[in-house]
């Protein structure tokens, strides 16, 4: 059921994959801390061939006032792909799956932000996709994270992110748009390295109980990996590129 | 706006209390689910159907199988869609309108649950290639919301399409046609489990209740397969797992699921 059968070569005899990488190593991450003017906190990440833009407001009043929290302030996260971001056009209005993405990433955001500081009021992330090539929920995740330290919200810790996977029956980091395809198992993290906590974590695909335990501890390495580079485009901006 | 009962502060406090000393409020252990009742063929007019209760939540599912135009990609293999919906009489907080998150994840991840496990045998279901495929849709109603409607949804629907005869269409002159009497069953290749636990402190629960659900800092669901292979997971809730939990909720979800799945293969139909 699903996915489609393998034509291409995804992991080739000396360890290689589809688009040159080694089974640990994860695509080219390129992370840029600000950017936009309007928006109290912004980020924008490259992650391959991926393309994304998130703008943090607030905190601020809460429209609808119904939703506000006496105790609490609320995160917003708004999870949306553009038309022109994959193969085939996408309708603009959000899909079950865009919806399904914004709250498993607001939930991998409220651990790490420390709203009770601000009871009544909204933080809103707006994440925009720009080009999609599997796995942008960890991207998004990771620019979020990035955005809202921006916006100079306080946060426990950056939530950082990478998915691992499975494919030809290894278990890799970093799963591309075509091993999301044509491979055995997908699972995305969301983890604070600071905290040592998994605040993001789902998985499609057959794993035995072993692999599951190795590909949740690979995912976390790749998670490490992104929280340097977080780290340095925050460290770009606000002291020029001395970490 | 919303307020923050001074018993919902009571009932965690004592909830967690209770969890101290290994016990919870109805009397089961922090491992142990409640009683899972599976009533097959609950609607005889769907091609398949079950009632589950788990406890005192209550979800019916109703399998409707009929020919179907394929996806583009995919005119090799019949197609199967799941779905849940939160009926208004379940409790009095659900209101009518469109489904909200909440709701299109508990669909989602019950789908996927079913999906990624690989279950059905779809590349039976072509009445023509690339023309007219079997569409399987399990359409998941929830009449009584007492926690945990993940695996409620999820043995329903999978108890629905495990009990479920498939009707047998003929291509004749470019168009599907039903032949009469000529009942098949699903091709099941492995029955999915899901298995739904909350962390509260530092406590995992297996199949957390209404008042607990309410007060879960997260939440996890991990789908296995018949040979103990984990296919499907979802993290939720507003906190995090460490490594450890994760490991743990992986092993309990292997070993709770077992024993559901004894009660899933006992209703299904010989060959």
């Amino acid at each position: 059921m699903g996915g489609r059968d393998a034509t291409m070569v995804l992991l080739d005899e000396n360890g290689i994959r589809c688009d040159g990488r080694k089974v640990d190593e994860p695509r080219k991450i390129m992370i840029k801390a600000g950017g936009l003017k309007n928006a109290d906190g912004s980020a924008y990440i490259e992650f391959g061939d991926n393309k994304i833009l998130v703008g943090v407001f607030g905190p601020r009043d809460v429209h609808p006032k119904h939703m506000s929290n006496t105790d609490t302030g609320i995160l917003r996260v708004r999870y949306h792909m553009e038309p022109f971001s994959v193969g085939e056009r996408k309708r603009p209005a959000p899909s079950r799956r865009e919806i399904e993405i914004s709250k498993v990433i607001k939930e991998a955001l409220e651990p790490a932000v420390l709203l009770k500081r601000f009871p009544r009021t909204a933080v809103d992330v707006f994440i925009e996709v720009l080009q999609a090539d599997g796995g942008t929920r960890c991207a998004a995740l990771a620019a979020a994270s990035v955005a809202l330290a921006d916006a100079g919200i306080p946060m426990r810790d950056m939530v950082a992110a990478c998915a691992a996977g499975k494919v030809a029956d290894t278990i890799i980091l970093d799963v591309n748009n075509e091993e999301d395809q044509a491979g055995q198992a997908d699972m995305p993290i969301g983890y604070m390295p600071g905290l040592e906590k998994i605040t993001l974590l789902q998985l499609d695909g057959v794993l035995t109980p072993e692999e599951y335990k190795k590909c949740v501890r690979v995912g976390i390495e790749g998670c490490k990996i992104v929280y340097e580079l977080q780290k340095k485009a925050l460290a770009e901006k606000y002291f020029g590129g001395s970490s | 706006m919303t307020v923050r009962t001074v018993i919902d502060d009571l009932k965690r406090a004592q909830i967690l209390e209770l969890l101290e000393q290994g016990k919870r409020v109805d009397g089961r252990t922090p491992e142990e689910a409640r009683k899972v009742s599976i009533e097959p063929n609950a609607i005889p007019k769907a091609n398949g159907s079950a009632r589950v209760r788990i406890g005192d939540t209550e979800v019916i599912c109703g399998v409707k199988i009929q020919p179907d135009r394929p996806f583009p990609d995919m005119g090799d293999k019949g197609m199967f869609m799941c779905t849940a919906e939160l009926l208004p009489l379940s409790h009095p907080t659900v209101e009518t309108g469109p489904p909200g998150p909440p709701v299109i994840e508990l669909a989602r991840v019950v789908d996927r649950g079913i999906r990624e496990s690989h279950m059905l045998d779809l590349s039976e279901m072509v009445i023509e290639k690339n023309k007219s495929v079997v569409g399987i849709f399990a359409d998941n109603v929830v009449v009584d919301n007492d926690g945990n409607l993940f695996d409620a949804c999820s043995y329903a629907a999978t108890a629905a399409l495990l009990t479920a005869k498939v009707p047998k269409w003929n291509w004749v002159e470019e168009a599907p046609v039903l032949t009469e009497d000529a009942l098949a069953n699903m091709p099941v290749l492995t029955i999915p489990v899901s298995v739904t636990m909350g962390r509260i402190g530092s406590h995992i629960i297996v199949d957390p209740d209404g008042d607990e659900w309410d007060i879960l800092d997260a939440r996890i669901t991990i789908t296995t397969d018949s040979d103990g292979n984990i296919c499907a997971l979802q993290k939720g809730g507003s906190d995090g797992f460490t490594l450890e939990e994760i490991d743990r909720c992986g092993e309990l979800s292997v070993k709770v699921g077992a024993k559901v799945r004894e009660m899933l293969k006992a209703l299904q139909a010989g060959p």
